[in-house]
C-alpha cells in the first residue's frame, strides 16, 4: 500500500506452517503462493501455485520452499526459493500493463501502459504495437495528472475507477524516483470483479549507483540470491560475474574485459568469468582477485590481461607472483602487461622463476590461455 | 587542430586537492597541458602544485580564464559540480567519476539543455578516461605515452580498451588526432554520434574509429549517422560478444536489455550502414591501416 498502490492482502512465509497460517489469517476461499526470487519468468516456471484449499496451500509450500527455480531469466543454475508469499486470490476482471522507466535515448522517464495486461510486453510490443501507450515526462517539473489520466483512459479504466488509478500511476512514478530506481513495472495491474485496482504483481530493478543513499533499497537484497563469488567480490570492491567456461579471467577495465573475453572465445576458449580489477590495483588487491577466480573449480587455466594507465605494471605483477606463491596455484597461467612500467613487470615476472606463460599482444594471450586450456585438459583425462 | 582541446585550452581541476586529483592533475601538467588552476570548496587562496585554488568556479573563470575543467569529485556530489561547470561558462568539462546515479545525470542532462545550444557546455564522461589530441593537451587519466600525434579519429566508452586501440595504432606507425573517451554510464554527456558530428568537421582527422560495447541505442544511431552525413571512413569494434542477457558487464550501461542491444546485433547493423568492422579487438590497428591504405 506504500506509494497508494493497492496490492492483495498477503505475507511472507519462511516455513511451511507459516505458509499455511499466512492463507488462514486471509479470509476467503482462493490463495495464491508465490516464490519469492530474484528473477522474473517465475509463473512459466511453476513458481506461482492457485490454491483452493488450506491442505493445497501446504502442499504448495512444501514443493516451492527449498526448491530450485530454473526460469527463462536465471540461467540454467536457477534459484533457490527460500520464501514465499501468500495472497488472497483476487477475482480479476481485466489485466492491464504499467511501466516507469529511464529511457536512455530520450533521457527521461517514460511511463509505458497496456489494456491488454499478464502477457510479456515484448511480445505486445511486437504482435500489436498500437495497444501500447508511452508518455514521456519532463524531468523538470515530473508527472502531471493530466499524464496520469491520459495513461489511465488508455488502460481503459472507467470514470469511477479515475481517482484511484491517477493515484496509483503517481505513486509508482514517485516510487521510481524517490528509490532510485532504473523500472517499475506492474503486471498485471488489475481491475477486480467488484471494480477495484490492485498490484497484482511488480517487478523492481535499481541504480547500483545509487544504493549509497537509499539504505532501504540495499538492505532488501536477498544474499542467498546471489552468486556467492559475486557477493565476495562486491565485498572486495571488484566486478565480478560468474559465467560457464574453464578459462578464469583477471582483467583491468570493463571494456578490455568484455573485449578480452571476446578473444577468448575467438580463440575456441569459453571465459568462466568476466572480473574487472578496477584502477589502483595493489598486490594485496591482485591476491583478492585470484583466490575469487580460483575459489571456482572448474577453472583449467587462466588469463591476465592489464593495460595500465592508472594502475602499474610492477604492482600487478608482485601481485601475481605473490598470489602464486601464496594459493599454491597448480593450473596454467598466461600473463599480458602493457602500459605503464611495462618493461619492470615484465622482468619481476621472468625473474619469479615461476612457470608462468607471458604473451605480448591479446591476440597471442588469448591464443596461449587456450592452448594452456587444452593441454590441461587432456591431462586430466590421461588421469583417468 | 584536432577536436575538443588543444595547446591553447586552460584547464581547471575540480576535486584539485584530493588524493586522486592532485595525482593525475600533476601526470597532466607533466604532459604539457595548461592547467592553471582548481577548485576546491573552501580552500580557495591557497595554492597546490604551483597553481590557485579557487572556492567556486566562476572564480576561476574570471581570475585565471579557465575555458575547460576536468570533474574528480566522488560520485555523491559529482552531478553538482559538473553542473556548477556549467553555470560558470566552462566550454567543456571532462567528468571522470564513476558511480554518478542515473536519476542524478538525468537532472545534470536537462540542466544543460537549458542554455542556448551556442552557449551550452560540452561534457564528456561520466565514468570515462578523458579525452587526449595527442603532443598537445591531454585531459584526463590515460598513459599518454602510447598516444601518437597524427590524423584518426577515436571515440570510444572503454577507457582501457582505448588504450588497447591506440596501441596497436602506434605498434602501425598510426597517430591520432583526438581521442575521446565518452563513458560507460547509462546516461552520458556526449554520444558517439555528438563526437563523429566534430571528427567530421575537423579539417586533421581522416579516418575515425569508434570503440563500442553491448547495451544502448547509440552505436547504431552513430552508424545512421555516418552513412547519411560523413565524408570520412568509419571503423568500428563492438565488445561483449559473450556477454550473457540481463547481466550489468562492469558498466552500467553495458547490459543488454532489448534488441538491436547484442554485440552480434550491433555489428550487423553497423555492417549493413557501411561501417568497417574490426571483426576482434586485436585487429583494430590493421583494420585502421588497411582503410588509410585505401584512401
Amino acid at each position: 500500500m506504500r506509494y497508494g498502490v493497492k496490492t492483495a492482502e498477503g505475507g511472507l512465509a519462511y516455513t511451511i506452517e507459516e505458509s499455511v497460517q499466512r492463507a488462514r489469517e486471509i479470509d476467503g476461499n482462493v490463495w495464491v503462493v508465490k516464490a519469492q526470487i530474484h528473477s522474473g519468468g517465475r509463473g512459466k516456471a511453476g513458481g506461482i501455485k492457485v490454491c483452493r484449499t488450506h491442505d493445497e496451500v501446504r502442499a504448495a509450500a512444501e514443493e516451492l520452499l527449498g526448491k530450485i527455480l530454473v526460469t527463462r531469466q536465471t540461467g540454467s543454475v536457477g534459484k533457490v526459493c527460500t520464501r514465499v508469499y501468500v495472497e488472497a486470490g483476487t477475482h480479476i476482471a481485466r489485466e492491464m500493463y504499467l511501466c516507469f522507466l529511464i529511457d536512455r535515448s530520450s533521457e527521461r522517464i517514460v511511463m509505458i501502459g497496456s489494456g491488454q495486461g499478464g502477457m510479456e510486453i515484448e511480445e505486445l510490443a511486437h504482435t500489436n504495437p498500437h495497444a501500447i501507450k508511452k508518455i514521456f515526462i519532463e524531468p523538470a517539473v515530473g508527472l502531471q495528472d493530466f499524464q496520469a489520466r491520459e495513461m489511465a483512459f488508455a488502460l481503459g479504466v472507467e470514470a469511477a475507477q479515475l481517482p484511484h488509478a491517477v493515484k496509483t500511476i503517481r505513486g509508482c512514478y514517485r516510487a521510481l524516483r524517490d528509490l532510485d530506481a532504473n523500472m517499475v513495472e506492474i503486471n498485471p495491474l488489475v481491475i477486480t470483479g467488484s471494480g477495484e485496482l490492485i498490484a497484482l504483481d511488480a517487478k523492481m530493478s535499481f541504480d547500483e549507483n545509487a544504493l549509497f543513499r537509499r539504505h532501504e533499497v540495499a538492505e532488501l537484497r536477498d544474499k542467498t540470491q546471489a552468486d556467492p563469488r559475486e557477493m565476495a567480490a562486491s565485498d572486495h570492491g571488484l566486478s565480478y560475474i560468474g559465467l560457464n567456461g574453464d578459462i578464469g579471467c583477471m582483467i583491468n577495465g570493463a571494456g578490455l574485459a568484455m573485449a578480452t573475453m571476446d578473444m577468448i572465445k575467438l580463440a575456441g576458449g569459453e571465459p568462466a568469468n568476466f572480473l574487472d580489477v578496477g584502477g589502483g590495483a595493489s598486490a594485496e588487491r591482485t591476491e583478492k582477485a585470484f583466490r575469487l577466480v580460483l575459489a571456482d573449480k572448474g577453472v583449467k587455466a587462466m588469463l591476465v590481461n592489464i593495460f595500465a594507465g592508472i594502475n602499474r605494471c610492477d604492482w600487478i605483477a608482485q601481485g601475481v607472483v605473490q598470489a602464486v606463491r601464496n594459493i599454491d596455484m597448480k593450473i596454467p597461467l598466461v600473463v599480458r602487461l602493457s602500459g605503464t612500467n611495462v618493461e619492470e613487470g615484465q622482468r619481476i615476472i621472468a625473474e619469479s622463476g615461476l612457470p608462468i606463460i607471458t604473451a605480448g599482444t591479446l591476440a597471442e594471450a588469448a591464443e596461449k590461455v587456450v592452448h594452456a586450456r587444452n593441454g590441461a585438459v587432456a591431462e586430466e583425462c590421461k588421469g583417468i | 587542430m584536432a577536436i575538443l582541446i588543444d595547446e591553447s585550452t586552460r584547464i581547471i581541476v575540480q576535486g584539485f586537492t584530493g588524493k586522486i586529483g592532485t595525482f593525475h592533475a600533476q601526470d597532466m601538467i607533466n604532459y604539457g597541458s595548461n592547467i592553471v588552476g582548481g577548485v576546491t570548496p573552501g580552500k580557495g587562496e591557497q595554492q597546490h602544485l604551483g597553481r590557485p585554488v579557487f572556492n567556486t568556479v566562476k572564480e576561476a573563470v574570471q581570475q585565471v580564464g579557465a575555458n575547460a575543467s576536468i570533474v574528480f569529485v566522488p560520485p555523491a556530489f559529482a552531478a553538482d559540480s559538473i553542473m556548477e561547470a556549467a553555470d560558470a561558462g566552462i566550454k567543456y568539462c571532462v567528468a571522470i567519476t564513476d558511480g554518478i546515479p542515473t536519476q542524478d545525470m538525468m537532472t545534470v542532462k536537462n540542466f544543460l539543455r537549458r542554455f542556448p545550444i551556442e552557449e551550452r557546455m560540452v561534457l564528456t564522461g561520466p565514468n570515462c578516461a578523458g579525452t587526449i589530441s595527442p603532443g598537445r593537451s591531454m585531459l584526463g587519466i590515460m598513459p599518454g605515452h602510447i598516444y601518437m600525434q597524427g590524423d584518426v579519429g577515436v571515440v570510444g566508452r572503454s577507457g582501457t580498451l582505448g588504450y588497447e586501440a591506440a596501441d596497436q595504432m602506434r605498434m602501425l606507425g598510426i597517430g591520432i588526432s583526438t581521442s575521446v573517451g565518452i563513458g560507460g554510464d547509462p546516461i552520458i554527456g556526449s554520444s558517439h554520434r555528438d563526437i563523429l558530428e566534430r571528427f567530421e568537421e575537423d579539417p586533421e582527422t581522416k579516418v575515425v574509429v569508434m570503440i563500442g560495447e553491448i547495451g544502448g541505442p547509440q552505436e547504431v544511431e552513430a552508424g545512421i549517422f555516418s552513412r547519411d552525413h560523413m565524408s570520412k571512413p568509419l571503423v568500428a569494434y563492438i565488445a561483449g560478444l559473450t556477454a550473457p542477457e540481463g547481466r550489468r558487464m562492469g558498466h552500467a550501461g553495458a547490459i543488454i536489455s532489448a534488441a538491436g542491444e547484442s554485440a552480434a546485433e550491433k555489428v550487423a547493423i553497423l555492417k549493413e550502414l557501411g561501417v568497417t568492422i574490426s571483426p576482434t579487438p586485436s585487429a583494430i590497428g590493421e583494420t585502421v591501416a588497411k582503410v588509410l591504405a585505401r584512401m
